[in-house]
């Protein structure tokens, strides 16, 4: 049943099914891609020497969809429909809300476009050309504008700790987008940034490290803040943490970008100083995970039949694990190893796949029969199919990824009594291959997993109505209330 | 200040957080602007001419940075494998930097002169040639376009008034120098010309 039309009047929801929906679509492609790249990793003939198709092109593709199209859907969706929730208020300016959302996409088709042509910064996750840049800045601008219209016009005195992460995370990417982005342009499609050399490392780190830090965790922090509790049933486990831990993750998150540069060229002082807070950064982000699984405290129980909380936990129990890993690997001498191996792209998929991509999926299962009017979704088995295929599909992700990773640091850095190295670099591609293959087999897994849900979502919005009305929740008025 | 007044106020909690995630971008950031190790050239680097200009376009569009760092760290292992660890005044004219995240392939910041230019033609053709075991993409298709004489002018002029120091000179003959040059032969002029001020070997 539908509480938004329990109690408290009507919800612009028109717009979050339809960044919901995008959600599942842009997770498709974006892993479909992920998986095409890393085939072309263990067979390189997949490149068919067809420029757009090429791996160097795609691989942004891949990046930007999976982050910006799936995890930005997701995270318009879900902080839309929180914060009318969480305010008791239909959302400020809901005709910039829809601007958003076609905006939004316009900016990911011409994404998909512009990078399999050879348009790119080459800024990682920064890759978009300099117009498209000004399309995410206006997108941006109305965003926050739909957002904090919203808190400001609530009915509720205080503002639901799930909102100051998006909050947070909105004027956050703001900031890191403008800066990272500055640039002179010398063509449609060209331009050479403000910044050069090491300023522009840093710039582009402090950017990078950041879009994880608050696209990729405060944000996803703030959604499961709202689903958790209330897939659990249960009040949030800790008001203080929850307000210690949000202060010190969004302060100290900011200043570990420069871990990306270990021994690099950059000033070491910069470097010690990403290092000391990416190791006390642990803390905060082991404040949310522990907020978030006691949460469940006493109500373990309900971990045994609903694979729903299954997908937040273990997202949770991925976060926490990654954000361990992370703050390990910042340490320089460990760093050492793994910088430039698959290590760094297991850790990474750790966070995205285990963290990210299951809050989201858990979240959407939570949210999507309530947007459409139904009890639940369709199957609740495929949920539990969906948690099972893809949570051994990360598992042997990153496995892979690891093993690859740790053997090629050793690789590269193994030198003979007499002095010389032990291996050239094609020694350790060679010794990778079986991994690149385990890794496409574990994204396989996991775009199976997707593939499941898109089954099951498409199958829960056609339900057949008569069933919904019998149930006593109206579709029709849930339909009128989004107009 | 209890909480609860920041939790009760909304321009409060966005003027609050605006002002806690500012600091270390100021912290971490400017100082470098200043810094001279960061922002002076080292010993014989030069802005990039107009064909390794042209050059380094093509290696970003075509995304090499995704599988290739340019960066030596400074350890033995790197330094027997790449050569002298990489300086900051190295990478002054590199808008973006090209330091990269990750080596699917090897690193390439020292490459210049390791290679005949028919190697790297060869190799960027189809990499598997020469050596098999890679996995890196061909890039055929470079040899195809020519590279736009207009344009690398406008770019030349573009980095002269971000501070790049080219002369009248180099920008008047820019135009003529790319004259013919594919997107291929701008490429290998790139990687060629990458690291060799500071190799250790430019003495010989």
């Amino acid at each position: 049943m539908s509480e938004s039309l329990q109690q408290h009047g009507p919800y612009h929801d028109k717009v979050v099914r339809q960044f919901t929906l995008a959600t599942v679509l842009w997770g498709v492609v974006g892993m479909l891609v992920g998986l095409l790249i890393a085939a072309q990793l263990a067979w390189p003939v997949l490149n068919f020497d067809i420029p757009w198709l090429t791996f160097s092109r795609l691989r942004p593709l891949h990046t930007n969809a999976v982050v910006f199209a799936f995890g930005g859907s997701a995270l318009f969706a879900t902080s839309y429909y929180i914060v009318q929730r969480t305010c008791h208020a239909s959302l400020f300016a809901p005709k910039l809300a829809a601007f958003t959302f076609w905006g939004w996409q316009t900016v990911i088709v011409l994404a998909a476009i512009t990078l399999p042509m050879g348009f790119t910064q080459s800024k990682e996750y920064a890759e978009l050309i300099w117009p498209i840049d000004i399309l995410i800045t206006v997108v941006w601008v109305a965003y926050g504008i739909v957002f904090f219209g919203t808190l400001v016009k609530r009915k509720m005195p205080h503002i639901y700790v799930a909102n100051w992460f998006f909050a947070a995370y909105i004027i956050t990417i703001a900031v890191l987008h403008i800066v990272n982005n500055l640039a002179i342009p010398v063509s449609l499609t060209e331009s050479y940034p403000v910044f050069s050399g090491s300023v522009d490392a840093m710039t582009q780190w402090w950017y990078g490290h950041n879009a994880v830090g608050f696209f990729l965790t405060a944000a996803f922090l703030g959604m499961m803040y709202y689903f958790v509790p209330k897939q659990a049933n249960r009040p949030v486990y800790s008001y203080r943490l929850s307000v210690v831990h949000f202060w010190a993750l969004i302060s100290i998150y900011m200043w570990a970008g420069p871990h990306h540069l270990h021994y690099t060229a950059l000033p070491d002082w910069a470097q010690s100083l990403g290092m000391v807070f990416s190791l006390i950064l642990l803390a905060p982000s082991w404040g949310g995970m522990i907020n978030g699984m006691m949460t469940l405290s006493g109500a373990w129980h309900k971990l045994r039949d609903d694979p729903i909380l299954k997908f937040m936990i273990v997202s949770l129990s991925f976060y926490g694990m990654s954000t361990f890993e992370g703050p390990m690997m910042s340490i320089k001498t460990v760093n050492a190893l793994s910088h430039y191996t698959d290590w760094t792209i297991g850790h990474v998929h750790s966070g995205a796949l285990g963290w990210v991509a299951f809050i989201v999926f858990g979240s959407i299962y939570s949210m999507l029969p309530k947007l459409y009017g139904k009890k639940e979704m369709y199957s609740i088995p495929l949920i539990n199919l969906h948690f099972w295929v893809s949570t051994i599909g990360v598992v042997v992700y990153i496995a892979s990824m690891w093993i690859a990773g740790v053997m090629q640091g050793l690789m590269w850095r193994a030198v003979n009594d007499d002095g010389g190295l032990s291996y050239a670099f094609i020694e350790s591609i060679k010794t990778t291959y079986p991994y690149y293959v385990m890794r496409v087999g574990g994204g396989l897994l996991f775009f199976i997993g997707m593939l499941i849900m898109v089954y099951n979502v498409y199958k829960t919005i056609s339900k057949s109505e008569s069933q919904v009305s019998l149930e006593g929740s109206s579709v029709a008025s849930s339909a009128g209330v989004s107009a | 200040m209890k909480h609860e007044t920041i939790e009760k106020n909304s321009a409060l909690m966005g003027v609050l957080i605006a002002l806690v995630i500012s600091v270390a971008g100021i912290a971490e950031i400017v100082p470098l602007m200043f810094q001279a190790q960061t922002t002076q050239p080292s010993p014989g680097v030069i802005p990039y001419p107009a064909v390794e200009l042209a050059g380094r376009d093509v290696y970003v569009s075509e995304g090499c940075y995704n599988c290739h760092s340019q960066m030596i760290r400074p350890f033995v292992s790197e330094s027997l494998r790449y050569g002298p660890p990489s300086l900051a005044g190295e990478s002054v004219y590199d808008r973006p930097f090209q330091w990269g995240s990750k080596r699917t392939g090897p690193d390439l910041a020292r490459v210049g002169g390791r290679y005949t230019d028919e190697w790297h033609l060869a190799h960027l053709i189809n990499p598997r040639d020469l050596v098999p075991e890679s996995n890196m993409p061909g890039f055929p298709w470079l040899q195809d376009k020519e590279v736009d004489g207009e344009l690398i002018t406008t770019k030349m002029r573009a980095l002269r008034w971000l501070g790049d120091p080219y002369t009248d000179e180099q920008i008047a003959s820019a135009s003529s120098d790319v004259e013919g040059v594919t997107e291929m032969d701008a490429l290998i002029a790139y990687l060629q010309f990458l690291g060799v001020a500071n190799n250790g070997r430019a003495q010989q």
